[in-house]
């Protein structure tokens, strides 16, 4: 049995890198006496797959893994179970059991949705112009940007990989525990973007700023930016268009418990 | 949320961050404002060598159990992040409340190697507590130091307040009582220090004067006041199935060292080598028992999620019922994707047996500790291992399917001769040999590989070769050098491999080993000029102790070449570490006579530790 478990990662844990937090969740589900699989073989591992990493310094509402449990696992108390055993920092949001037919988590993600702040005392004066601006940037036809890739370097246009961009108002608490002083007002400039995310077209939402500090003539601040990935999206069907509209959370694809199944809900 | 003591911006610079923020699996979370002590517990090294540490989570889980303190941790930060703090004046933080070391009470130290010690004055520099003791002020934390390295704390008496000398169960709750007491009357630093110093196992080095003959050794060593006994007697647990234990062990993010459960089965160790401080200073052997151990085990791995179980002990093999707990940790976690380690197994029917089940033969390595290339030498240093013995489990073993093997020697042992050196290559020459004889062309996989290493010997404290003279550092690599061309001569040279450990940090190691309150000056030096992560070979940097050796006109000879009088006054006399001097004498002198001396289990050595009444000294012997 397929479980797609959603997680949120907050505070502190923004500092835990992708391959420890790998390591952390094989060690989670084992503390939570998770029936998990392992594949045969004379070192077996867990039946374990994320989504898409998450770059260091990044908070999140919506990580993703899959994990391959046995049948008589009881799914309904996993959230809790799992809750329980969570280091400061994480926090599960659900746990769904996936249709048999379900792709896994990493080979699913088409879209990730940012929301962006400028951390304190990097803001300009006015923020939320700032943003317009960059929104208004990407009005245009084409925005050709050199992105890094692993064979070097390469020319791409990324337009066609904003799928939805604009310039906000958020009061979410994460970002204070992202900010190391609280300078953070309740409501506060943001920009959000829904950007193409996984295997076939990677990018980051640094990316995203880069584009336009180099029509600005200017080099992106190290730190000026506080980020935070909102939800990882899959298309609905794989003919869908790049519509923010043709996109569904991975979590979306889990079987939801009907009410009063079993007797352990709440 | 926390409020971490370093910016994002650092974090975010540095490498491994969350070396620094805490927050790991079974931190232990307590409000500092409703304690009456704040504990600081330090390892001065790197996150992730400190945080495989088990010593440290036994004392960490012992002191937060008590409602009045809150321990918290402290690690050397790393050389980026050392160089962020002095450029911004960060001062040293614990990773649990993220407050500064110099608001706590104590700063407990545990001292596991020689070469922490440039790390020790790190720690303290970037707390801002005053280097040293008598500097400091009503205000700074009382600095103790602990552990290994403690059976000789002279090199470092000037940097600390108090050592406590042996295992920490058992005086740590009369020495937080003691000091919740004078806390709570308002006396001073001083008056705490003087009462502390009659707690069992604790030394207030600031309590004892030192007086040198014109050679340069140990004239006289007494205390300068009546609060201060004569003799430190080091502290051990009697009965280890009845002291606090750790069951939740932390769980770091990052990949440490040891990332594992660490099951303690046993202290100490009967075998009596003469060159192994360990084995004399945790006398008498102690067990742990089986339901105790098999319930812990249980306990560690449901509170960490880990997947391997380690064994720790100084010799497994030793354990009267390894082979009844070794089957349960394989019936009980088997399948359940926990990995089972044996370090520090004997080579037998047995172990050969458990390791076939517990892990692939085709990746793992087999390891004997034969320590020198001769039987006459091994008889020098009571090594009980026979070339037999080898040459016997590795044919077994070969025929278990292995045809990796590793040898560990060391070079520049007491007595030591070309043709004990030669004995390496011969030995290793041999072990490769009978891989070839035993096992049919048709049945190999592939050719045998053995891999020979040596580290260079150092004398420790309260070792019967404590008297003995170090080799120079030139010395050291000539038989290196030896052991090396001799390699070249044999005919199964392909298959072996010789390695070396580096000579200067050895000599280095030595001077601290042996060295006396002068030696602090040169540590001090050192720090001054630049020495930090001493023990990491790319930071070591052999000049700047030179240099500081000869500003401080301390001779290094000294303290390593130099031959030792039975009668003279060493810096650590004043401990009584269970093992009488009658004994180590007795011992020295047999071992110029390359006579072996029984292990405990075979016959009593009055080496002094029945004193303690327990152990493996009142184990019935049939």
């Amino acid at each position: 049995m397929k479980v797609r478990i959603k997680f949120a990662k907050s505070g502190i844990a923004r500092f835990i890198g992708h391959l420890d937090v790998m390591r952390y969740f094989q060690k989670a589900v084992r503390r939570a006496g998770i029936a998990i699989r392992y594949s045969g073989g004379f070192s077996p591992h867990q039946l374990m797959s994320f989504a898409a990493p998450l770059g260091v310094g990044i908070t999140s509402h919506g990580e993703y893994l899959d994990i391959e449990v046995e049948d008589d696992e009881e799914t309904a108390s996993m959230k809790e179970r799992l809750n329980q055993v969570m280091a400061e920092g994480f926090s599960i949001v659900s746990c769904l059991v996936l249709p048999k037919e379900s792709g896994n988590a990493m080979s699913m993600v088409a879209a990730a949705r940012y929301t962006l702040a400028f951390r304190p005392g990097y803001s300009p004066e006015n923020a939320k112009d700032w943003f317009r601006s960059l929104v208004q940037f990407y009005e245009q036809k084409e925005v050709r940007i050199a992105k890094k890739t692993k064979k070097g370097e390469k020319e791409i246009d990324l337009k066609p990989l904003i799928y939805q961009i604009s310039a906000e108002v958020s009061n979410d608490p994460f970002f204070s525990e992202t900010s190391d002083s609280s300078e953070i007002a309740p409501a506060f400039p943001v920009l959000s973007m829904l950007i193409s995310t996984g295997s076939t077209e990677n990018i980051k939402p640094e990316l995203v700023l880069d584009a336009y500090y180099q029509h600005l003539g200017q080099e992106r601040p190290a730190f000026a930016f506080i980020i935070q990935r909102e939800e990882v999206y899959a298309r609905q069907s794989p003919e869908s268009s790049n519509n923010a509209g043709a996109f569904l959370p991975l979590e979306a694809f889990g079987i939801r418990p009907s009410h009063g199944q079993g007797g352990c809900l709440e | 949320m926390k409020k971490l003591a370093l910016s994002d911006e650092i974090l975010l610079s540095i490498q491994q961050p969350a070396r620094y923020i805490g927050g790991e699996v079974n931190m232990i979370v307590k409000d500092p404002s409703q304690v009456d002590i704040r504990f600081a517990m330090c390892f001065p090294d790197v996150y992730d060598i400190g945080m495989s540490h088990l010593g440290i989570q036994i004392l960490y889980d012992m002191f937060n159990r008590r409602k009045d303190t809150y321990c918290e941790r402290v690690y050397s930060p790393w050389v980026d992040l050392d160089k962020v703090m002095r450029e911004k004046n960060i001062p040293l933080f614990a990773l649990e409340s993220q407050e500064p070391i110099k608001n706590f009470d104590f700063l407990g130290i545990t001292l596991q190697y020689e070469m922490c010690y440039t790390n020790v004055l790190q720690i303290l520099d970037l707390s801002r507590i005053p280097l040293h003791a008598a500097d400091r002020g009503e205000d700074d934390p009382l600095v103790i130091g602990g552990g290994p390295c403690a059976y000789n704390p002279e090199p470092l008496a000037d940097f600390f307040d108090l050592f406590y000398i042996g295992e920490g169960e058992t005086a740590y709750d009369r020495l937080l009582d003691l000091y919740r007491e004078h806390k709570q009357k308002g006396k001073g630093r001083k008056a705490f220090l003087e009462q502390a110093a009659s707690v069992p196992g604790i030394y207030v080095p600031s309590l004892y004067n030192v007086e040198y003959h014109e050679d340069g050794t140990i004239k006289a060593f007494v205390s300068n006041t009546p609060f201060a006994p004569v003799k430190v007697t080091k502290e051990l647990v009697m009965d280890l199935d009845h002291v606090s234990y750790l069951e939740k062990p932390l769980v770091p993010y990052i990949k440490v060292a040891q990332d594992r459960v660490v099951l303690e089965i046993m202290r100490g160790c009967i075998r009596g080598c003469r060159f192994c401080q360990a084995g004399n200073v945790y006398r008498p052997l102690r067990e742990r028992g089986l339901d105790y151990l098999k319930e812990h085990a249980k306990k560690m791995l449901i509170s960490t999620g880990h997947e391997e179980i380690s064994l720790s002990s100084l010799s497994s093999s030793d354990y009267t019922h390894l082979e009844d707990l070794v089957s349960f940790l394989m019936e009980e976690f088997q399948g359940k994707g926990v990995n089972i380690s044996l370090p520090s197994l004997r080579i037998d029917a047995f172990s050969l047996d458990v390791m076939r089940q517990i892990q692939d033969v085709k990746k793992s390595s087999l390891t004997f500790a034969p320590e020198a290339g001769s039987q006459r030498l091994r008889d020098v240093i009571n090594k009980g291992l026979t070339e037999e013995d080898i040459l016997h489990g590795a044919a077994q073993a070969f025929h278990g399917g292995w045809n990796r093997v590793k040898l560990y020697f060391m070079l520049g042992l007491p007595t030591e001769t070309v043709e004990d050196m030669e004995g390496i290559a011969l030995l290793s020459e041999k072990v490769a040999e009978t891989y070839y004889d035993e096992i049919p062309k048709e049945q190999r996989h592939g050719k045998v590989q053995v891999v020979a290493s040596s580290s260079f010997f150092v004398p420790k404290p309260f070792t019967p070769f404590q008297w003995a003279r170090m080799c120079t550092k030139d010395e050291f690599i000539e038989r290196a050098n030896i052991v090396r061309r001799k390699f070249r001569e044999m005919k199964n040279f392909k298959s072996l491999k010789y390695n070396w450990h580096e000579a200067e940090l050895t000599v280095l190691e030595g001077v601290l080993a042996r060295g006396d309150r002068r030696v602090g000056a040169v540590i001090e030096e050192a720090y001054r000029q630049g020495a930090l992560f001493d023990s990491w070979s790319e930071y070591f940097q052999n000049e700047i102790w030179m240099n500081a050796f000869a500003d401080c006109g301390v001779s290094l000879d000294f303290y390593t070449t130099r031959e030792r009088k039975l009668d003279e006054i060493f810096p650590w006399d004043f401990i009584d570490a269970g093992v009488s001097k009658e004994f180590l004498v007795r011992e020295w002198q047999k071992a110029m006579q390359e006579e072996v001396t029984p292990n405990c289990r075979q016959k009593c050595s009055g080496c002094g530790a029945l004193q303690f009444k327990g152990g493996v000294c009142h184990e019935s012997k049939n």
